[in-house]
């Protein structure tokens, strides 16, 4: 006797497949016909990036009663990026997400997965250099969270009354400070290598002085024509990251501590001088009230005092993904609209001190915003002493760069090799980007 | 009706085998097959491109890959060599007459029920050079501890020690099992030979516990070609990239948007691992067969 398919197994499958396919879209479920709208938003899991997201919800939800935002958090850094890279390809994505601006933007394919906002009557009023950092053919697609920030060296102040000495715009002067610092029982130079990311500092943040030197090595970067390694300029970063190691400067657990470690021994003074992003002044402020005016910042220093400048980040942006429609596509415009306003910027310094300048026009940085800071606005506001950082003026940018730093400022690893070894891990990124002459 | 004859017997009709066949089919057979696909293209998840073999090629001129592979030998070998050894020298002393047999037999076996995650950033921070716990008791023996997880030297020795800590009791529980059944009678005449203790555990233990040390060389063998976990929470390959494994190099290219390059890594890892442990299988096993 021969059975019959069984009714019942096919039906489980179909129910199988059924649910398989329903479980994406159960968040989403849509709002009824009352004109109440609630989108998500999707940011980085940093405490202050939190912060910044949950008050700009708040000032803007007050003003619109009818939309309601939820706020999703996702892990900083490459998990981060990959998450994101993947909720975009799958059409999961929440309705607003935060993301970085440049290379990295360049990476997620906006042409294909962002609505572009080049139409919205803001885009006017933002700031020209953050514009180019979220613009792919011709379009805009972000808008700015957060302010500008500075790649440079945080120092301690007392120390450096202390001892006499005067922020260096050289780099022979800043190995001066750093030997009288050393003879005077102080860690010259703060490196926190349990946070792998902050050991590379040296390299990013020296961008200004290699542009000073060649202007053209970001384009000819981005054509595969000049090398970290092959290139003076550039190799500097690298060389001074192996010679703050090997003069002994490093603080003494440089190869465990980690940013938190490090923002402590600025703020108490158990070390002097630290390469970092200025990103983090917030969080030592919040901290460490007093480091507010005991911590100050100078440009990473080159070779050439005249040419001395600040290499400046452009902050992280909101972008809406194309999956998100009518109502909802709306709304996020409109929470867009506001983040690119004064208002929004108003409700940004409500959460935290501000990195630096905004990247929308009529936003005003408050008086007492921190020294570090302040120290960033000469630099803004001289001709030609800032230059945006390499990843913003070129889309090729290795991921291995700070294991590369991490072992050249550990001694493991000679600059030059370091230098040679990244120019290798950035022509993996550009042939995956497609780029021309790679 | 079974009119056709020669057809085997089976109390199940082929209906009956389609959901596990359909579930087979879509989480295993087609993602291999993909993957062997994706591995020849140059993949950013929103689109690929076809590029034959660059990835392997890319791959294999990696630098880290030399280093990646050199380490996940070391560890292996060292890690599985440990555990042998270790689990079978525990495992004749819990099978010995001690006390509090059941309860020390429980302890060996507790680290391999905890997560290795947590175990991980648990070691990581009793590690720590300055504030760890384990400098901090060497130094009140006068011992300056090295930089158990930062120095480049003992980085990957460190991950290795933590892992055999982990695994030990798994290999135990194996050899207890080996050793506990051996029969009685060949030990009693041993004892009646007149054998020494190191005779009796030389000729009868060891070669008759034989089959438990396939087992717990292959499993673990296994385990530290594909270790993954404990590295990435204690060290994330580094410092640098000097306790890379060919894991975290795969995690790493991966993490970084290249999911091509790191597919055809995967294959290859794929093949290493078989082309180690089926010949290595075979082997022990056949010895076993000769005793």
């Amino acid at each position: 006797m021969t059975i019959r398919p069984p009714s019942t197994a096919l039906a489980l499958i179909g129910l199988l497949a059924l649910t398989g396919c329903s479980a994406g879209s159960l968040g989403s479920s849509d709002s009824g016909g009352d004109g109440k709208v609630t989108i998500s938003y999707l940011i980085g899991n940093q405490d202050q990036d939190v912060k910044t997201a949950e008050q700009l919800v708040k000032d803007f939800t007050a003003k619109n009663p009818d939309i309601t935002i939820k706020t999703e958090t996702r892990p900083a850094g490459t998990e981060g990026d990959n998450i994101v890279k993947t909720r975009l390809s799958t059409g999961d994505m929440p309705e607003v997400f935060n993301y970085n601006t440049g290379s990295l933007f360049q990476a997620i394919a906006p042409q294909k997965n962002l609505v572009p906002l080049s139409d919205q009557p803001y885009v006017g009023d933002l700031d020209e250099n953050f514009k180019k950092t979220v613009t792919a053919d011709g379009q805009v697609y972000g808008v700015p969270v957060g302010g500008f920030m500075g790649g440079a060296v945080l120092y301690n102040i007392p120390i450096y009354t202390r001892l006499g000495l005067k922020p260096p715009t050289t780099w022979a002067e800043f190995m001066a400070n750093s030997a009288k610092i050393k003879a005077a029982g102080i860690p010259p130079v703060i490196q926190t290598y349990g946070e792998t990311w902050t050991s590379q500092l040296f390299v990013l943040g020296d961008f200004h002085n290699v542009a000073a030197v060649e202007p053209d090595f970001a384009d000819k970067y981005t054509k595969n024509q000049a090398k970290y390694a092959t290139s003076p300029a550039a190799l500097k970063g690298f060389e001074h990251t192996e010679a703050v190691h090997d003069a002994g400067y490093e603080n003494k657990d440089f190869a465990s501590a980690k940013l938190p470690d490090g923002l402590r021994m600025l703020a108490q003074g158990k070390g002097a001088q630290y390469p970092i992003l200025s990103g983090v002044v917030a969080n030592m402020v919040a901290t460490y009230p007093d480091a507010a005016k005991n911590v100050g910042l100078f440009a990473l220093p080159g070779d050439d005092a005249s040419k001395n400048g600040l290499t400046v980040w452009t902050p992280g942006a909101n972008y809406i993904p194309k999956t998100t429609t009518g109502a909802k596509l709306d709304a996020a415009k409109k929470f867009l609209a506001f983040i690119a306003s004064p208002d929004g910027c108003k409700s940004q310094t409500a959460a935290g001190a501000p990195t630096g300048p905004y990247a929308v026009k009529g936003c005003e940085l408050p008086a007492d915003v921190p020294q570090a800071i302040k120290d960033m606005q000469p630099y803004l506001d001289k001709q030609g002493a800032s230059s945006l950082a390499l990843e913003f003026v070129s889309p090729v940018k290795g991921p291995s760069l700070e294991q590369i730093t991490v072992e050249v400022g550990s001694g493991i690893r000679k600059a030059k090799d370091g230098a040679a070894r990244y120019d290798e891990d950035v022509k993996k990124q550009a042939q995956q980007l497609g780029l021309a002459g790679w | 009706m079974r009119a056709s004859a020669p057809k085997a017997y089976t109390p199940y009709s082929n209906w009956f085998y389609l959901p596990s066949a359909i579930i087979y089919g879509v989480l295993f057979i087609v993602p291999t097959f993909a993957s062997l696909y994706f591995s020849l293209t140059r993949w950013s998840l929103f689109e690929s491109k076809f590029i034959g073999l660059e990835n392997f090629k890319l791959f294999f001129s990696e630098p880290q890959l030399v280093k990646g592979f050199t380490n996940t030998l070391i560890f292996a070998v060292v890690t599985s060599g440990s555990k042998v050894v270790l689990g079978l020298l525990l495992a004749v002393l819990l099978t010995s007459q001690i006390v509090a047999r059941g309860y020390l037999r429980s302890v060996v076996f507790f680290p391999v029920l905890v997560s290795t995650i947590g175990v991980g950033i648990t070691f990581t921070v009793l590690m720590n050079p300055d504030h760890g716990l384990i400098n901090g008791g060497l130094s009140a023996l006068g011992i300056d501890g090295p930089g158990w997880l930062t120095d480049p030297k003992y980085a990957l020795l460190s991950v290795a020690a933590v892992d055999i800590w982990k695994g030990v009791g798994l290999a135990t529980l194996i050899y207890i099992a080996g050793i506990v059944s051996i029969p009685r009678e060949y030990l009693e005449a041993a004892r009646v030979d007149g054998a020494s203790s190191w005779e009796t555990f030389r000729r009868i233990v060891l070669p008759l516990s034989r089959p438990a040390t396939v087992t717990v060389i292959i499993l673990s063998l296994i385990g530290g070609l594909r270790s993954f976990e404990l590295i990435w929470a204690m060290t994330r390959g580094g410092p640098g990239f000097t306790s890379d494994v060919i894991a975290s190099v795969i995690y790493k290219q991966y993490q970084a948007g290249f999911y091509g390059l790191s597919t055809a890594g995967n294959v290859v890892l794929f093949i290493a691992v078989t082309a180690i442990v089926l010949p290595l299988s075979y082997f022990l096993n056949r010895k076993e067969v000769d005793l």
